[in-house]
């Protein structure tokens, strides 16, 4: 079966020739159109169509948009507020830099329309440190939309008022975690908070409740307000409405970023005809679907079970290539759609050489707050780094399972399954490389193939 | 099923024993109350919550309803409600008890978690209890014993970190051994209100360390070290001094201040090597001032007063006692009491003020208050004073009514029972005019000029009471023997009575309290044997109008009328 053609909603004019990130060239395009209406209609309408709309957050979790809205604590007589997450930071993932850098304004047009359906009076947006210049086109893009009226103390003549702010990171992974990023937002240590009681909603920023969306999240709402709650959720499949953005990198002719509706193509597709198949002369080892956290998913294996289509339980069998690229089946597989970053190895990567990295990296990012993620993440990161100096022994792999299942779990905020999946499904899936690394470092590796570690 | 609970009680089930608990409480006390040990390092009952050392995770279940009809849902096998257990282990600490909550402790999940714990904390611990000051008292130690699997599987190095690093004059640490649980900077932060620890770097090499350019020189720096469950922060006072299982615990009581810190005076031989809190949790919670736990080095000072000494020559208790009975038979006495003694010293000292037809005096100590557990009263016993009846009024810091006796020759004769009557304000010229009887532990000015000097013994060498701020009266013991040269000072005071012509009086606080609750009303239900550990509460309408000295301060709130006569 080809692969569909890509549904651009929020890439439209992204890559575009001659599309620029200012205000001009967003008004041209149609731009503030839709906050002009929503300012027009009633905040709970606005909601509604989000809620309508199935739209699931693309931060990772993919937890409901409009579930999230809902659950704001409306009656506690506190500033209720916005808080944009352009923490950009899983390894794999590059869309929301794309929309800061190239599309600002449609993010703060999500943003002031977000801003309106909750009432919000102040929104935030925390971009990584490591966007200095995001931080310039999105100061410089709110900048614009408040001396045209699209933001600032008098929304469009409404009387409706809302200030955007952007707030840059110190260069923290664990800053993307919605209460590690508000500590940070309030100027301390980015701790992941406990939950309960401190659940955003209710206890965000400034112990108020707080909204916390990702970038192309919110782009999205501008859409659904655009297009109705209703034609938006037909976009995609059922469950899994809307489009996407996958970022491929890794070992492919073609890495790049895609939109595709959610669930219409499946990671072979992606894999062999949009991304153009593995360089030549290789062969696809591995496939991490969702962001460098997510479970790696092993070419070759098949994935069977039951699966609901419509009303009915339909069996399924699947191989790597016939995975559909949505929420719940990534998740029924064993993985996830996380940030829909998909990193491709092909078969010259050693995996224990790719855990090593991964694992260093999770240790660097650990915020040290709770026992597990930090010495855990440390601690298979020293194993894995042992082994690849060349002092590996075959029993390092079921210790390095061992570490990570003391930690999915046990953790205060979802890093500890970030930093242990990544190690319990590289395990699972090439034990055997594992086992054999102690041996196969001392064979020669083929002529042409790179180093990775 | 469980039987909803009235008031608000809230009942759970913890390993399947039944507990009613006060709404609010969590899990890990609610546990205590069943005797089910629930470990934990960051937790702390008196500190904020914030569940970062994932010691103390359980397993948790509520009781299963019908999603559509609320209805319970029965397990037939046990007829009981079924429970849901929830697939992931939950902290203790962070878990407030709610109706129908199942807390499983013993499970295998449990016991996975812990030793996964246990075995984190220790990969990068020094593990060097051999020459560390926790040994014996450390959470680290315990609890791997208790819970950890007994064997490392751990063959990297460990991280490398600062092994002595000052925090301040009082507390150093190693951050090799520090597990991170945060309590020292949330007491800094929070109680001690000295926000000047924190944390630098991430991860595994996340390191406890002061702000640029600041100490931790509070006077409420050590309870840090008190409440670091490792051995990473010590009192550089007590480091490499002594183990802590070769000494003695007493209970003791902070004379600092009118706050009445109940403390644990730790001894050995005869030696005092530490002073530290014990929990009131209406007292000081789990706290003391730094200032108060050096308070034990007055016991060894070199200026101790060792011998009897009548007018100038080396004496005994008897001649003393003698030489006493001849200044009082020729009248003109003057008696000045101490806020400092006991009650049981004070109420002696009434009796012989009494005997010998004496006025009272007592010298006031007030500086400022630091809301927490130093008082602005640094007497610990004025109210013991005024409920003795050794004076019915609010002292004066200095004697200048006793001075002006002096000047007219109304007064010839003083007994200071431990003040230093020069620093309260008399000459020495006044001094020089008459006959001083002085009892006490350490020379000063008043020792040195006066007629009879009798050592007596610091509050660690003796039992006793004292009546904090609270009206709270409190008992503390003897931790050391009393230094050799030195007697008891209810042994003096009593001799002192039957000099002045008094009756007999009891020598010990055993025999002398059928006396004091005879003769003071306000102790008249009272013993030294049934006074409780926490003490008891007097009530202290009497004394109500009396322009106290204290301020708000933990666990202590003045009343509108003490506010008022303030100012």
């Amino acid at each position: 079966m080809p692969a569909p053609e890509q549904h651009r909603l929020i890439f439209k004019h992204i890559g575009a020739d001659g599309y620029t990130n200012d205000l001009a060239c967003y008004q041209r395009n149609g731009g503030y159109e839709v906050l002009k209406k929503a300012v027009l209609r009633k905040p709970e309408d606005l909601m509604d169509e989000v809620k309508k709309s199935g739209l699931r957050g693309r931060g990772g979790a993919g937890f409901s948009c409009g579930v999230k809205w809902s659950l704001v604590d409306r009656k506690s007589g506190k500033p209720i507020y916005l808080v944009v997450n352009a923490d950009e930071s899983e390894p794999g993932t590059f869309k929301d830099r794309y929309i800061i850098y190239q599309d600002p304004h449609q993010l703060i047009e999500g943003i002031m329309i977000s801003c309106f359906a909750n009432r919000v009076e102040r929104a935030f947006i925390y971009i990584r440190g490591e966007f200095p210049d995001g931080a310039r086109i999105l100061e410089r893009a709110i900048a614009e939309a408040r001396a045209a009226g699209f933001a600032g103390p008098n929304v469009l003549g409404t009387g409706y008022g809302c200030e955007v702010y952007v707030h840059r990171g110190a260069g923290a992974y664990i800053c993307g975690e919605e209460t590690g990023l508000i500590e940070s937002l309030e100027g301390k240590r980015p701790y992941p908070r406990i939950k309960p009681p401190y659940f955003p909603a209710v206890l965000g920023l400034y112990m108020c409740p707080t909204i916390v969306n990702n970038v192309e999240t919110l782009c999205h709402v501008k859409h659904i307000a655009d297009m109705g709650g209703e034609a938006y959720s037909r976009i995609g499949t059922p469950g899994n409405t809307g489009t996407r953005i996958l970022c491929v990198s890794g070992h492919v002719r073609r890495p790049g970023y895609y939109e595709f509706e959610v669930g219409r193509v499946t990671l072979g597709q992606l894999l062999n005809e949009v991304c153009g198949g593995p360089l030549p002369g290789r062969t696809f080892k591995a496939v991490i679907p969702g962001g460098s956290s997510a479970k790696v998913l092993r070419f070759g294996e098949r994935y069977k079970g039951k699966r609901k289509v419509g009303a009915e339980m339909v069996e399924y069998d699947w191989g790597v290539e016939d995975i559909p690229m949505d929420f719940d089946s990534l998740a029924m597989i064993g993985s996830m759609g996380g940030s829909g970053g998909v990193i491709v190895m092909d078969d010259s990567v050693s995996m224990v050489e790719a855990l090593g990295n991964i694992n260093a990296f999770y240790s660097h990012e650990s915020c040290g707050q709770c026992t597990p993620c930090r010495e855990g993440s440390l601690w298979m990161k020293k194993i894995t780094a042992r082994m690849v100096r060349g002092e590996a022994r075959p029993e390092d792999g079921a210790l390095l399972k061992s570490v990570a299942d003391q930690i999915a779990g046990r953790t205060i905020c979802a890093f500890g399954e970030a930093c242990a999946w990544p190690t319990q499904s590289f395990i699972a899936k090439f034990g055997e490389e594992f086992k054999g690394y102690a041996q196969a470092r001392r064979t020669p590796r083929p002529d042409g193939v790179p180093e990775l570690v | 099923m469980i039987q909803p609970a009235a008031t608000d009680l809230i009942t759970v089930n913890i390993d399947g024993k039944e507990i009613a608990v006060p709404k609010g409480t969590n899990v890990i006390e609610a546990a205590r109350r069943v005797d089910v040990d629930v470990p934990f390092y960051c937790y702390h009952p008196k500190l904020a919550i914030v569940g970062n050392c994932r010691m103390c995770l359980v397993e948790m279940g509520m009781p299963a309803v019908d999603p559509a009809t609320k209805a319970p849902v029965m397990d037939p096998a046990t007829g009981r409600q079924r429970i849901n257990w929830s697939p992931r282990p939950t902290i203790a600490c962070a878990t407030n008890v709610s109706p129908g909550l199942h807390i499983r402790t013993t499970t295998p999940m449990v016991k996975e978690c812990r030793e996964g714990v246990m075995e984190f904390l220790l990969i990068n611990h020094p593990l060097d209890c051999p020459i560390c000051d926790q040994a014996g008292e450390c959470k680290l130690q315990e609890q791997s014993t208790g819970y950890g699997r007994g064997y490392s599987r751990f063959i990297e190095q460990k991280n490398v970190k600062p092994k002595r690093t000052l925090l301040g004059p009082r507390v150093m640490l190693d951050d090799e051994r520090c597990i991170l649980c945060s309590r020292c900077v949330r007491f800094s932060k929070d109680i001690a209100k000295d926000d000047v620890l924190g944390f630098t770097d991430r991860g595994s090499y996340t390191t406890l360390t002061c702000y640029p350019g600041r100490r931790l020189e509070n006077n409420y720096s050590l309870n840090t070290v008190d409440i670091c469950p490792v051995g990473a922060l010590t009192s550089t006072d007590f480091r490499f001094k002594m183990r802590v299982w070769f000494l003695k615990q007493t209970n003791s009581i902070d004379t600092e201040s009118s706050a009445g810190a109940n403390t644990v005076v730790w001894s050995r031989e005869g030696a005092i090597y530490r002073i530290t809190p014990r929990q009131h949790d209406g007292v000081n919670d789990t706290w003391m001032a730094d200032s108060g736990r050096v308070l034990y080095k007055q016991v060894r000072d070199p200026g101790r007063l060792v011998s009897v000494r009548v007018a100038g020559a080396e004496s005994a208790v008897e001649f003393a006692l003698r030489a006493a009975s001849e200044l009082f038979a020729k009248g003109g006495v003057a008696v000045v009491g101490s806020g400092r003694s006991s009650v049981e010293e004070q109420f002696l000292t009434r009796r012989l003020a009494d005997a010998a037809k004496a006025g009272t005096w007592l010298v006031s100590r007030v500086g400022m208050g630091d809301g927490l557990l130093i008082s602005a009263d640094r007497n610990p016993n004025v109210r013991g004073a005024l409920v003795t009846g050794l004076i019915a009024a609010l002292p004066s810091p200095t004697l200048d009514s006793l001075g002006a006796e002096i000047d007219s020759g109304a007064v010839r004769t003083v007994v200071s029972v431990g003040e230093d009557l020069e620093a309260a304000g008399l000459t020495a010229a006044q001094l020089a005019r008459v006959a001083v009887i002085y009892l006490g532990t350490h020379a000063d000015a008043t020792s040195a000029a006066a007629r009879i000097v009798i050592p007596t013994l610091t509050v660690f060498e003796k039992h006793g009471t004292l009546v904090n701020q609270q009206f709270r009266i409190q008992r503390f013991f003897k931790a050391v023997p009393g230094i050799v040269g030195a007697t008891d000072d209810l042994t003096v005071l009593a001799g002192l009575v039957a000099a002045a012509g008094g009756r007999s009086m009891g020598t010990d606080v055993g025999t002398l309290w059928p006396a004091i609750a005879a003769g003071v009303p306000a102790l008249a239900t009272m013993d030294f044997g049934n006074i409780p550990d926490s003490g008891l509460l007097i009530d202290g309408a009497p004394w109500a109008g009396l322009p106290f000295a204290e301020g708000p301060a933990l666990h202590f709130k003045p009343t509108a009328q003490q506010e008022a006569a303030r100012g």
